[in-house]
């Protein structure tokens, strides 16, 4: 689709994130990431819980600095921001943050707020599209008299759906949705992650969907990236990922979804510790709670392989 | 339904039951009905399930049981635990259940997490203040919860802040706060929404054991259904103010028989896509 020569949307090379604290490790949140997202392209991005993937998206937002690599934004690279003074260009680039409670100002009506994004839009020479905040809160499922109102008034739910509302308002280049509709139920989950895809698809921009819910993410991506511990691990087309997935940590993860056949049964869990980032395991991460893992996996790390695996099983051809 | 069905041998051992509870909440112009007579029970040592749209009153039905309705909220009907009305409890009363007898996971996490305290200082507060341990039993304690939500090191977390965890840890964070006291009955509001299916699953079976082996009794508040199916022994589902369907699990989640709850199933991406 795509020509290859172009500069991807978002690039992201080598990155490396760490958090600092007095006396004690660096947390070493991620750990030499390369990633892209191209045009009309809508990523997944999956992986256990503190593996890395807000630190990720702040850092591709600007909002985190790298300690290491290169993140670029239309070639151009992503500087770390003062948050106060946002750069107007870096408005085409829109985050969801995870917590809904916590992105929302308290203070002011839900439709000013989606106004700022109209507005910034517009700054950028972006007309084009719905220009009252009603028309994106009915977008999102949710009553035009809702401008009105305050966060406070809202449920988790709807709450989410202000959020992705103000996002798309700004018409943004590059949306980094941050587990954006972990709150709704399957029926809005769906509505609302298929109008975040058709903003990728009509209006050519990318999409980095950060979920816990596998089942979404394999509905609205292209391409799946799993994590664990600040590394990817495997990554590949939506459908051959989730078909025959190959890293036993993916694996794994398909393994353990819950399935809503009313027959009561546990998902299984992984064996072994979650890990600390600020005392990884050797080599492989994965290799204490691997149950393939043999001789040397707890000595080389495995490199990503161009077929979008890292693991010794998988060696490169 | 159902409720009749287990009554002759079930009233007894309800723990905590909701009965009409109607809730008002001020808007611009009067008030605003946000329930319109709820009808719950919860047992030791079962899970029931509350699904249901988005800004049905799930939230606010788990709120009314602990007190913490916003200002101005008005309620009616009774919830009474262990026959006490907790309406009608004076707020001193009541603060003196939260937490010990009756605890909650908080679908927003900043409701359970303060700030500016470490998390060693919020969950040995809590352990010292409700259950008089001293110091040392209170930090061993705390490391043990952490270890059970698999918090990687716990002895280092102890002395870090909410803002140095991932969105997940923080909700297991606040999961093991609301556990601290052995509860009797726990309202976990979509307690695993920040978390993957792996260390969710470790969470659904620390749930499960502490119903089986302490007799804990838990609403479940959760829109996904999967973790419905494989934690909840009883599921009602609600619909703008009002339960409209209540079942076993087997049967809300295989033969429906309110239209909202058959939507609801048709939704789930994989049962519509080719
Ligand atoms: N402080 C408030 N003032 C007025 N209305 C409110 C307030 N808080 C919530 N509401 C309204 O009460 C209704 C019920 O909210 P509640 O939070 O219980 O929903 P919920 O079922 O938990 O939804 P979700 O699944 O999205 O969390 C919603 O329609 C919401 O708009
Ligand atoms: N501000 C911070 N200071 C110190 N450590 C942090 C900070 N933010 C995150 N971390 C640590 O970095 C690691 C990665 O956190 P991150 O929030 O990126 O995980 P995540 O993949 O988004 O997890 P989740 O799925 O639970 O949201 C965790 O170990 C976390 O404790
Ligand atoms: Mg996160
Ligand atoms: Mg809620």
């Amino acid at each position: 689709m795509t020509s290859q020569s172009r500069p991807p949307l978002l690039g992201v090379d080598g990155l490396v994130v760490q958090y600092r604290r007095p006396g004690a490790a660096p947390t070493r949140a991620v750990g030499g990431v390369s990633l892209e997202v191209r045009s009309g392209e809508v990523v997944g991005l999956v992986g256990e819980s503190g593996c890395g993937k807000s630190t990720l998206a702040r850092a591709v937002c600007g909002l985190t600095p790298a300690e290491e690599g290169r993140i670029t934004f239309d070639g151009t690279p992503v500087r770390p921001l003062n948050v106060r003074r946002r750069d107007p260009a870096l408005t085409a680039v829109q985050m969801v943050f995870q917590d809904p409670y916590g992105s929302l100002n308290p203070r002011r009506r839900v439709g000013a707020q989606i106004v700022d994004g109209i507005r910034a839009a517009a700054g950028r020479g972006e007309t084009d599209g719905p220009r009252t905040p009603e028309e994106y809160l009915s977008r999102v499922g949710l009553p035009e008299s809702d401008a009105q109102r305050y966060p406070h008034e809202f449920s988790g739910g709807q709450r989410q759906r202000i959020a992705i509302a103000r996002a798309l308002a700004a018409r943004p280049r590059l949306l980094v949705g941050d587990e954006p509709i972990s709150a709704l139920d399957a029926s809005a989950q769906l509505h609302v992650a298929t109008l975040m895809r058709s903003l990728a698809l009509e209006s050519g921009a990318g999409l980095l969907f950060i979920s816990h819910d596998l089942s979404v993410v394999r509905h609205i991506a292209d391409r799946i990236a799993v994590m664990y511990l600040g590394r990817i691990v495997e990554t590949g087309p939506a459908a051959e990922l989730w078909d025959s997935p190959r890293h036993p940590y993916t694996q794994a993860l398909l393994a353990s979804i819950p399935q809503p056949d009313g027959a009561g049964v546990l998902p299984a869990e992984l064996p072994g510790d979650v890990p600390d980032p600020s005392a990884p395991p050797s080599g492989c991460h994965f290799h204490p709670r691997c149950p393939h893992a043999f001789d040397g996996c707890d000595r080389e790390e495995p490199r990503l392989t161009s077929g979008g695996v890292a693991c010794h099983l998988h060696p490169a051809a | 339904m159902t409720t009749t069905e287990t009554t002759a041998t079930g009233k007894a051992v309800e723990v905590l039951r909701i009965d009409g509870l109607t809730l008002d909440l001020p808007a611009e112009h009067g008030a605003h009905r946000i329930l319109h007579g709820i009808d719950l029970a919860l047992r030791p040592g079962r899970i029931h399930g509350l699904a249901g749209e988005s800004g049905s009153g799930k939230t606010m039905t788990g709120l009314a049981v602990l007190g913490l309705l916003p200002d101005g909220a008005r309620t009616g009907g009774r919830i009474r635990l262990d026959g006490t009305d907790l309406l009608t409890l004076p707020p001193r009363q009541l603060g003196a259940l939260r937490g010990r007898a009756v605890s909650m996971v908080f679908q927003d996490p900043s409701t359970s997490l303060h700030p500016m305290l470490s998390i060693g200082h919020q969950l040995t507060d809590h352990l010292r203040h409700h259950r008089k341990l001293d110091r040392k039993a209170a930090r061993a304690r705390a490391v043990e919860l952490l270890g059970q939500v698999r918090i990687p090191n716990p002895a280092a977390a102890l002395r870090s802040y909410p803002h140095q965890f991932s969105g997940g840890m923080r909700q297991r964070i606040a999961i093991a706060i609301a556990l601290a006291c052995d509860p009797q009955v726990l309202i976990a509001d979509e307690p695993t929404t920040a978390l993957d299916v792996t260390v969710q699953a470790g969470v659904l079976r620390l749930l499960r054991r502490l119903c089986d082996e302490l007799g804990l009794a838990v609403l479940l508040i959760t829109h996904d259904l999967g973790v419905m199916s494989a934690l909840a022994d009883s599921v009602s589902v609600m619909r703008r103010g009002r339960v409209v369907e209540t079942g076993p699990r087997g049967q809300v989640l295989t033969a429906p028989r309110h239209e909202y709850t058959r939507t609801l199933l048709d939704a789930l991406p994989g049962r519509n896509t080719p």
